[in-house]
């Protein structure tokens, strides 16, 4: 089992990543109209319009941060979700419940998540 | 675990929200805990939200338009201003529990200076930014109507 | 003290009387207030002239010993430092530290604070087992290497930081600012060659992953030690650790003795002995 010495570590390590990538995602989300980025939102409008959607898609940089934003932000956001239940001190029985949970679910929506960004990423190509 | 004797007496989550006479830190560190949770949540409905955009055009739009109304984008600028501060704390966090910023260990005199008064520049300086940035955040949704 | 200073105080004491009391309750006490009175002046008058059964811990009253930490006001402090005149003018409110079980009216259960505090070895630990039994000479430390413990040397084991902080708030399996604020001053100390088997327990949940800097247990310490450094120090000297970064240190050996010493001409020898 991982000691919390590591888990700590790669923590606070998944933190630094998300603040870039995640920085750069809310950037082009929700300071577009301000920053005026036409290099990430190249269809003009809203930067979810599907034109802008394609056009991300189609550049092999965006799947592969979105993959990589994904996993460090599921471990981040799901160990912090474990130490905030762990505070609360549960019984060990239900300890090893809950990290069992929180793997599932984490495993379960990156696999669904990485499908996705592949699945997208084809799609937007042959488009 | 060791066995205690007498009344239980611990503060449990009140001692998370409220113990009395706090510094700035001790609140900042809730409201950590808080946009954390609140990122999170958002987060794992994103994740099944976003993942329409590999089935096609059609139902991309309806999954955005599922999306779209008044109490979803207000939801989505907390989202923004909760991840202003969240990471912004979440650098001085890194700093600061990485050892850095805390001072060296000194000869305690009184009044003491303590490691929270070295890095309460940090501290501020985090607030003002995410403040800046969630203001900037407003903007932008005013500016695209 | 002026005319407008008031002449009496009202004290509001959080009593329990186990298997009299089902929950603590609050009792009031008007007693009259002197100039430097203290918090625990006032406890031992209430003792001596109103209700002799008030208990509470204390001994030194001049803040060196740690045995009178209770919550005065809503914060964390030692009764016999803290004056009334830093209060202000209204009631004092005098209640156990919290995050620890009550035994007695104002008297805590600190063993749960102790265990975990033994758990973390604070003891210098060395190899050379011989010398510490009987020792030939003193282990060597320069001015620069006490300085990156001696500040939290000074702890007196209060406890006050353990009622701040909001983690032991809510789980006992954290060992809390005081063990762990002392492990570190082990872990810095040159002498000391006992890293890996603290590191042992550090590593768990025992260790300091669930502090989160808020601080508060070095805002209450009444003693300056700044817990929350220590173990902000420790924490990165266990991330180092872990990613091989950490220069391992041999523990300092005994300080050479001197062996060119010879008396000064102008120092007269000592006279015969007369018995």
């Amino acid at each position: 089992m991982m000691r919390d010495q590591k888990l700590w570590t790669w923590h606070m390590g998944a933190g630094v990543v998300i603040l870039v990538l995640l920085g750069l995602h809310m950037t082009i989300m929700h300071l577009d109209a301000i920053l005026k980025f036409t290099a990430l939102n190249p269809a003009g409008g809203e930067p979810i319009d599907w034109q802008n959607v394609v056009k991300r898609g189609q550049m092999i940089f965006f799947p592969l941060t979105y993959v990589l934003l994904l996993g460090a932000a599921l471990f981040h956001g799901l160990y912090g979700v474990r130490n905030i239940l762990f505070e609360l001190s549960p019984s060990s029985g239900l300890k090893r419940a809950l990290s069992a949970l929180l793997i599932v679910v984490g495993l379960g929506l990156f696999v669904l998540g990485t499908l996705s960004a592949l699945a997208s990423f084809a799609l937007a190509r042959s488009l | 675990m060791p066995k205690t004797q007498g009344l239980p007496n611990r503060l449990g989550i009140r001692g998370w929200l409220g113990g009395g006479r706090w510094g700035m830190e001790r609140y900042i560190y809730t409201l950590h805990r808080v946009t954390g949770l609140g990122l999170v949540v958002y987060f794992l409905l994103h994740i099944i939200v976003t993942s329409f955009r590999a089935l096609g055009e059609a139902p991309w739009n309806w999954a955005m338009g599922a999306v779209s109304g008044g109490f979803f984008k207000f939801g989505e600028y907390l989202v923004f201003a909760a991840f202003a501060f969240h990471a912004l704390n979440g650098i001085r966090l890194v700093l600061v529990e990485l050892g850095f910023g805390v001072g060296r260990p000194i000869e305690p005199v009184y009044p003491y200076r303590t490691s929270v008064d070295t890095q309460r520049s940090l501290a501020i300086g985090a607030l003002v930014m995410a403040g800046a940035l969630a203001v900037l955040g407003a903007l932008d949704i005013l500016m695209m109507r | 003290m002026n005319d407008s200073t008031p002449k009496e105080v009202l004290y509001r004491v959080r009593r329990f009387e186990p298997g009299q009391d089902r929950v603590p309750r609050w009792q009031d006490f008007t007693i009259p207030r002197t100039p430097g009175m203290t918090v625990l002046d006032g406890l031992w008058t209430i003792k001596q002239a109103l209700d002799p059964s008030l208990s509470w811990r204390s001994s030194c009253r001049m803040g060196v010993c740690g045995s009178c930490g209770m919550l005065v006001n809503g914060r964390a402090r030692l009764a016999c430092n803290t004056q009334l005149s830093e209060l202000g003018s209204g009631v004092v409110a005098v209640a156990p530290l919290p995050n620890f079980d009550i035994i007695r009216d104002l008297v805590p259960d600190l063993a749960p604070m102790f265990d975990s505090h033994a758990a973390l070895m604070p003891y210098l630990i060395r190899e050379d087992v011989g010398e510490q039994e009987k020792p030939t000479g003193e282990f060597a430390q320069s001015p620069e290497e006490l300085e990156h413990y001696l500040q939290f040397s000074y702890c007196i084991k209060c406890g006050c930081c353990m009622a701040a902080c909001p983690t032991v708030a809510t789980d006992p399996v954290y060992s809390g600012p005081m063990p762990l604020g002392q492990a570190h001053r082990y872990n810095a100390d040159g002498r000391d060659g006992g890293f890996a088997r603290r590191r042992e327990v550090l590593s768990g949940e025992r260790g300091p992953w669930r502090c989160h800097f808020a601080g508060e247990c070095s805002r209450v310490c009444p003693k300056g030690v700044d817990p929350a450094k220590a173990i902000q120090l420790m924490k990165r000297e266990l991330v180092w650790d872990y990613i091989r970064l950490r220069k391992a240190h041999r523990p300092t050996g005994v300080a050479p003795k001197p062996t060119e010493i010879r008396r000064r001409p102008d120092i007269p020898e000592a006279p015969a002995r007369t018995i």
